[in-house]
């Protein structure tokens, strides 16, 4: 084994130790914690495979600034630890049910793929294919990629502005009552 | 990675020995040089007697906090109280390993880099590791279920998700010019002290002035140094977020900001102050005597730096709330995308004309800042909770501008 198999091992294992901890940790902070431990080992993943500005981006954003806001707002509401019983009612279960055979059909036909398609189980021809500097990044994100880049930014921006006249329309409300 | 190169792995090691070891010693200087001058600032004399000039006073206090009873209450949530200042102190010294102390030594014919690790994302390995030193401070605050800590968290979370969009965007443009130098890798710290050349007019604080004090400023904040240590403003909050701590777990809060200070700085030093050039300097002398002036010169660089951080603690008020959120959004952020824009367009337009550029950045950053206070001085922002009997001294833009 090369130091990159026990790396990618040790990654992965972390990975989804840190996944099962967000379930199955009753308290929401302590699930919030375990998802910040997955996304690091997600970053170790990334690294491995040469994408280093996407192990940035993915600490930055992820862990960096929507984990933050997750705890700030589970820290503010104050929630407590969840009742083991009361968290699901019946007809969640079932949803769950079918959503995790779906989940694991999907599993199981991916490595079913990578293990008969040689290109995709040979971890180097991997590695040669996503090498992702951030130049190459920027270049596909400027030319070829273009429109669809310029679209996410347009949607993210409605979402914005979305927030802004939500806000501002519950902020008016509250002053006419005052 | 198949073959370990011995000289690599071996220069490595003694790289992070010495650079840790550095920065606990810094942290310790740091504390007496702030106890000294802020005594100093206040005409009086500060820690003076351990030691020469109180010198050993940092040695002192560090006894102390060891001997000290490692205090845990029994209201707090024993696992985070425990992991909360670990969280941020550990932040705190892994930052420093993407940072270039200096040019390189060649020691029996190896060329070793004074850097311990040469990473080509190095700028957004910084954003992303100094944005997780948030985790400690609002762990700790959670965890130690008590109102003012609590409290202390919640306004360095908002404070530093804030400042770090300023961070972030303030450095574009100096990552733009440096990649004019014909170099993939534009965010490698090392690239970037190495394209500032030699002289003071070609440093990047002058060509990004504004950029260079909103990353500055945005600093501060990160660090919750003085006019932004809501956190933990002794007035209102006892002592913010690490109210409940004691004994060895305080140090490491303390370390922790100081550390923080202290890459603060070279980080600076690295982007806007040229790295460790100095009017040729740093080429003086051989292979291994360059290496060893270039590390020096980065160090009194870094020194001066820190001496600015004391300076403001000791010399600016506390900001209050709104004022803390009307300058970190409607003047830094502004200001630092401004910075983007012009310096894009006054690349292609005047073909890379750094004088151009300087100015056109300066007289743009102008432009804002007065566009800004001029609305803000027009709709006056709303003031909550404030009696009507308080109402004439109404925080005005004037107020948010300082």
């Amino acid at each position: 084994m090369n130091p990159e198999q026990i790396l990618f091992i040790l990654f992965g294992a972390v990975s989804l130790i840190g996944a099962i901890a967000v379930i199955s940790f009753r308290h929401p902070i302590y699930s919030a914690l375990s998802l910040i431990v997955t996304f690091f080992a997600q970053a170790g993943l990334f690294v491995l495979l040469g994408a280093h500005f996407v192990a940035a981006v993915q600490i930055i954003v992820y862990a960096g600034a929507i984990m933050v806001l997750f705890l700030f707002v589970i820290m503010l509401l104050n929630l407590g630890t969840l009742s083991a019983k009361g968290a699901i009612s019946g007809k969640l279960k079932g949803f769950a049910v079918i959503l995790g055979i779906l989940l694991a059909i999907e599993g199981v036909y991916i490595a079913v793929k990578a293990i008969n398609d040689p290109a995709v189980a040979s971890a180097e021809t991997a590695t040669e294919s996503v090498n992702t500097t951030t130049y190459t990044i920027g270049e596909l994100l400027f030319n070829e990629y273009l429109l669809p880049f310029e679209v996410t930014s347009l949607i993210l921006l409605a979402a914005l502005i979305g927030v802004i006249v939500l806000v501002k329309r519950e902020s008016q409300a509250e002053n006419e009552v005052q | 990675m198949e073959n370990f190169p011995l000289v690599l792995v071996l220069s490595s090691i003694i790289k992070i020995v010495i650079i840790v070891h550095l920065l606990i010693i810094g942290v310790m200087i740091m504390i007496w040089a702030e106890r000294r001058v802020s005594g100093w600032m206040q005409d009086r004399l500060g820690p003076n007697r351990v030691g020469p000039q109180g010198l050993l006073q940092p040695i002192a206090d560090g006894l102390k906090f060891m001997f000290k009873e490692d205090i845990i209450p029994d209201h707090v949530d024993k696992p985070l109280y425990v992991l909360a200042p670990a969280m941020l102190l550990v932040p705190a010294l892994i930052v420093v390993a993407v940072v270039p102390f200096g040019s390189s030594i060649t020691l029996f014919g190896n060329e070793i880099p004074l850097q311990i690790a040469d990473v080509n994302i190095g700028i957004l390995y910084i954003l992303a590791i100094t944005s997780l030193g948030v985790y400690g401070v609002v762990l700790g605050a959670w965890a130690s279920n008590n109102k003012y800590s609590l409290l202390g968290g919640l306004r360095s979370s908002a404070q530093m998700i804030s400042y770090e969009l300023t961070l972030g965007l303030a450095i574009i443009g100096v990552l733009m010019l440096t990649n004019t130098v014909g170099d993939n890798s534009a965010l490698s710290l090392r690239v970037i002290a190495e394209s500032q050349g030699s002289h003071l007019w070609h440093w990047n604080f002058l060509i990004h002035f504004p950029a260079f004090l909103a990353f500055t400023t945005a600093m501060f904040a990160e660090t919750n140094r003085l006019p932004f240590d809501l956190a933990e403003a002794e007035q209102e909050l006892v002592a913010g977020y690490h109210t409940e701590y004691s004994s060895m777990k305080f140090a490491m809060f303390f370390m922790a900001e100081y550390m923080n200070m202290i890459v603060g700085s070279a980080v600076v030093v690295t982007l806007f102050l040229g790295g460790w050039h100095f009017f040729g300097l740093e080429n003086v002398g051989g292979p291994v005597w360059s290496g060893l002036i270039s590390f020096g010169i980065f160090f009194v660089k870094t020194a001066i730096f820190l001496f600015v951080f004391i300076w403001v603690r000791w010399t600016l008020p506390r900001f209050r709330y709104d004022q803390l959120m009307n300058l970190g959004w409607k003047f830094l952020l502004p200001v630092a995308l401004s910075s983007i824009v012009v310096t894009g367009t006054l690349w292609i337009t005047t073909d890379g004309n750094r004088l151009w550029i300087g100015i056109g950045n300066m007289v743009s950053a102008f432009i804002v800042v007065s566009i800004v206070a001029g609305l803000l001085v027009m709709n006056k922002a709303p003031e909550p909770a404030i009696p009507d009997s308080d109402r004439q001294i109404t925080p005005s833009a004037l107020d948010a501008i300082e």
